[in-house]
């Protein structure tokens, strides 16, 4: 009995040095995703965030057409980047919504006017109401929304060439 | 003087250094006139992590969303929501990993179980001990 | 060439461990004596990282930019004595500090150890050696604080705004002399063990670097957590972060020691307990550093991250602890046990205190751990924050304080006077401080209520061991003890009294409104703007009455221009009862500023507590030195 007592501590250091040694190999990753993936968009109503684009509301995304919503801010560095990928996406036929998180209208109309509205409607979530609802913890985010409103993906931070062939065929898939 | 200049020039630049362009949320630096309430928000935001820092509760961080969690949190109370759903409404969006206080959920057993089987533990080695002293 | 000297220094230190080592190996196997040669060699490497640390506060106080890591880490506008204190703040530096410690630790045992047979000493200066060894070679080849850049940077990239405080002079060296100020204790454990000769002789020995640390660690601790109150601006003074834990951990393995020591050196007995614990104590300081340094648990408080650097740390702690605790496996049959002692006696008070504090070691060990844990063997991310560890190593705790009151009146061996009589007065006020805090506090927590309750009982049980003494002829260590045990009572009176009765105010007023908190009247005169050494500011001047007179305090909001932070300076009044602790928020376009005003009473206890602890380990310290100064006098 006393053996077992003296080997406890080794057995228990040894544990806990592989457990060090995993995170060591595998470091924590830090993003943070959301838990909605393959459940349906929660419900929300917002106003359009500038004029001559319509709001958006939950009910826009069970419309038989699988879509993009993308969280964007005018404040938002790499959203500028992105904005020429989603430009691309909705050229090739992809139908894209928008939320405009924590912003103002003249801000997101001076976004639109430099880097194009690659948009058919956008949120205005002054907020972050709706980007608490949706499981999202910055911008830009990503979700494809499946055809009869369900989230499919998620994509944390800002969209790059090399994933539009990988949307299109997602979105081809749920169609 | 050069330097007042400076710090009136800031002075009108904020909001400053990346942050969006709205201002915080109404309830994100206000407190509920209710105290009960207000006590009962209180609680709840000390146990909830800020998404975006590095380890801070939502009651202490500056951070935008951290601000916009407290607002939602506060116009919940004051809805006559209860903390439970609340949290619960945010685990259902991010995870067990919001929430500073582990669940009940099998993942958490051996967390609570924890401090059982060491004071057991402990306790028959001491107890052994002391028999053995006596005798 | 400043900087290379450092280096050299280091490396002539490393090369002369692993001679220190080598020798002390074939004297304790009994080929060579090498007393005095493994003496001299442990003062020499620790005088020669003293001069490389020198080396590189002199770097970082011309901030000399050729050095990579001032470049990295320091700005020429910097004030100096924050230049110089940025010399730590950052992982090269602070690890230098870490391995200066530990070279001077081993110098001094070396220097100063008479009481210790020869094997044993050698023994204990062979593992310091080994320790050094590990570390410089981490230090020299992970971590190189003298690495040259070239061409120079133009100017340094600054320092944190947040290290520019009078926290960053004190709290690092004053935690790092109670971390590595542990390692002696290890190396004397581990000597003790190899050479045979566990008893009140190496008790006695390791009594003084345990207190020592320990005081280091405890006002270190103190000043953490105050440095982190008033500079964090939420009012908060822990938060159960990872390294925080990290430097709770070693602490409450430290208590632990200490009092299984002093056990040893006056009964002869726990002897299994105090290696144990003396191993693991300077073990917690190892993982302390690896997970501080590694990158693999999230915290405000943590260095940049290296995963590289973490392995190195990993691989080292791994080596050092599996190996202290086979060396303990394997020896603990020969640990004879001492005089014997009966269930009410205060060896058994500290065996129950040590196993209390374990407990507590080992909930916080795993809380901090658990995440980590959880995601390897499932996938899944939880956290693990406040509420969990105030529920369970809190009623812990406040049964320990119970105990702290009536420990310290049992005698040793065999408890046989009614002493649950001397105890019934602060009972009584621990009685009605509870019956009170639940009738009118209802909105407090339960743990805060007991926690008042704990306090009022323990400050007058503290001090039951002076009374009826002649207070000239009581022993400093007696002193100490009461003091130490004071203080703890004071610390929760702090802690509860913070969690019970602070009340918050959050506003968003315009200069000329007043503003209600607690029994305060805050007038919100104006708003100026200000500038400093390397900031400019928005400055609040707020004027503060509760009656009597008017205190005027100046919260900030700071902006520092390299890196560009934005910072909260809050301000405090600090006054007999309690503090009334102010911030000031950012203004809305309506010309509205956001306040945030506390008002805290008793909260300073909290710190005054532990600085009351930290100097009754210092009388005790004083004590014990005296004592044995006057037994080698005669």
């Amino acid at each position: 009995m006393s053996r077992a007592f003296r080997l406890l501590p080794i057995i228990l250091l040894v544990w806990v040095l592989l457990a060090f040694a995993w995170r060591l190999i595998q470091p924590p990753d830090p993003t943070v995703r959301s838990q909605l993936v393959n459940r349906e968009v929660p419900h929300f109503v917002l106003q359009p965030a500038v004029a001559g684009v319509p709001g958006l509301t939950s009910a826009d995304f069970a419309t038989g057409e699988p879509r993009l919503l993308n969280l964007f801010g005018s404040w938002c560095i790499p959203c500028i980047g992105e904005a020429s990928v989603l430009e691309e996406l909705q050229r090739k036929g992809v139908k894209i919504d928008g939320i405009a998180i924590r912003d103002t209208e003249s801000g997101v109309s001076g976004f639109l006017k430099r880097h194009g509205n690659p948009y058919a409607r956008i949120g205005s979530d002054p907020n972050s109401n709706v980007q608490l609802a949706l499981g999202s913890a910055g911008v830009p985010e990503t979700f494809i929304v499946d055809s009869s409103g369900v989230i499919r993906r998620q994509y944390v931070g800002p969209i790059g060439a090399s994933d539009v062939p990988g949307i299109i065929a997602e979105l081809e898939k749920l169609r | 003087m050069k330097a007042i200049a400076l710090a009136l020039g800031l002075l009108l630049a904020t909001p400053a250094l990346g942050q969006s362009n709205m201002p915080p949320s109404y309830w994100a630096y206000r407190q509920l006139p209710d105290a009960k309430q207000e006590a009962k928000a209180q609680a709840l935001m000390q146990e909830l992590r800020c998404l975006v820092c590095q380890g801070q509760s939502i009651a202490d961080s500056d951070a935008e969303l951290a601000g916009d969690m407290r607002d939602l949190v506060r116009r919940r109370i004051a809805a006559g929501e209860k903390p439970e759903q609340i949290r619960a409404w945010l685990i259902e969006r991010y995870g067990d990993w919001v929430s500073y206080r582990p669940s009940t959920a099998p993942i958490a057993w051996p967390l609570w179980a924890a401090p059982l089987v060491l004071l057991i533990f402990g306790g028959a080695i001491v107890a052994g001990r002391l028999k053995r002293k006596r005798s | 060439m400043i900087a290379e000297a450092g280096l050299s220094a280091l490396w002539l230190a490393a090369a002369l461990s692993l001679l220190g080592l080598f020798l002390s190996v074939l004297h304790v196997r009994g080929k060579l004596d090498a007393d005095r040669e493994v003496r001299s060699l442990a003062i020499v490497q620790g005088v020669l990282c003293l001069f490389a640390f020198a080396m590189l506060l002199v770097v970082f106080a011309r901030t000399d930019l050729s050095v990579e890591l001032v470049a990295e880490n320091s700005h020429s506008a910097k004030p100096l004595v924050y230049k110089i204190a940025g010399a730590w703040g950052n992982h090269e530096g602070s690890m230098l500090l870490w391995v200066t410690v530990l070279g001077l630790s081993g110098a001094a045992l070396a220097a100063f150890s008479r009481q210790l047979p020869s094997r044993t000493l050698i023994a204990a200066l062979g593992a310091q050696a080994a320790l050094a060894l590990g570390f410089h070679a981490f230090l020299l080849f992970a971590s190189n604080p003298f690495a040259r850049l070239d061409p120079p940077a133009p100017q340094g990239r600054g320092l944190n705004p947040l290290l520019q405080d009078p926290g960053l002079a004190f709290h690092p060296p004053t935690l790092y002399l109670g971390y590595v100020g542990l390692s002696v204790a290890f190396s004397l454990a581990v000597g003790a063990m190899l050479a045979g000769d566990v008893d009140r002789k190496l008790a006695r020995a390791m009594r003084p670097w345990v207190l020592g640390a320990w005081i280091f660690l405890t006002l270190g601790i103190t000043a953490g957590s105050y440095w982190a109150y008033y500079e964090l601006g939420w009012g908060g003074w822990w938060f159960w972060d990872p390294v925080e834990n990290a430097s709770l951990m070693p602490w409450l393995a430290a208590t632990a020691l200490l009092h299984s020591v002093a056990v040893l050196a006056a009964r002869d007995a726990l002897k299994a307990w105090t290696m144990m614990l003396a191993v693991i104590a300077f073990s917690m300081s190892m993982v302390g550093t690896f997970l501080v340094r590694s990158g693999i648990l999230t915290s405000v408080h943590a260095f940049a991250v290296d995963p590289t650097r973490g392995a190195f740390i990993l691989v080292l702690l791994g080596l050092y602890v599996t190996a202290a605790f086979l060396l303990f496996a394997v020896r603990a049959a020969t640990l004879r046990e001492g005089a014997p002692f009966d269930p009410v006696s205060r060896e058994a008070g500290i065996v129950v205190n040590n196993l209390l504090l374990t407990v507590i070691l080992g909930i916080v060990f795993i809380g901090t751990l658990y995440p980590l844990m959880a995601e390897a063997v499932s996938g899944e991310k939880i956290s693990v924050g406040a509420p969990y560890f105030n529920a369970v190593a809190g009623p812990l705790a406040i049964v320990l304080g119970i105990l702290l009151a009536v420990g310290p009146l049992l005698s040793w061996r065999q408890e046989r006077r009614p002493i649950l009589r001397k105890l019934a007065l602060p009972a009584l006020f621990a009685a009605t401080a509870l019956v009170i805090a639940f009738l009118a506090l209802p909105q407090a927590t339960i743990l805060s209520r007991f926690g008042l309750a704990l306090a009022a009982g323990l400050i007058p049980a503290a001090v039951l061991p002076l009374i009826g003494r002649n207070p000239l002829r009581t022993p400093l260590a007696i002193w100490g003890m009461a003091i130490a045990h004071l203080g703890a009572g004071v610390a929760v009176a702090g802690m509860a009294a913070d969690s019970a009765f602070t009340v918050e105010k959050l506003t968003a007023s315009r200069p000329g409104e007043t503003v209600a908190v607690g029994p305060w009247l805050v007038r919100f005169e104006a708003v100026a703007p200000v500038a400093g050494p390397n900031w400019t500011a928005v400055e609040a001047e707020l004027r503060a009455s509760r009656g009597g007179g008017v205190h005027v305090l100046r919260p900030q909001s700071r902006f520092f221009t390299s890196p560009p932070t934005e910072t909260n300076e809050a301000a405090i009044k600090t006054l007999l009862n309690g503090q009334l602790y102010t911030v000031l928020g950012q203004s809305d376009a309506e010309g509205r500023y956001q306040l945030r005003l506390w008002w805290k009473p008793l909260v300073t206890l909290i710190w005054f507590g532990g600085v009351l602890v930290g100097l009754g380990g210092l009388l005790a310290f004083a004590g014990h030195a005296r004592r044995s100064w006057r037994r080698r006098r005669a």
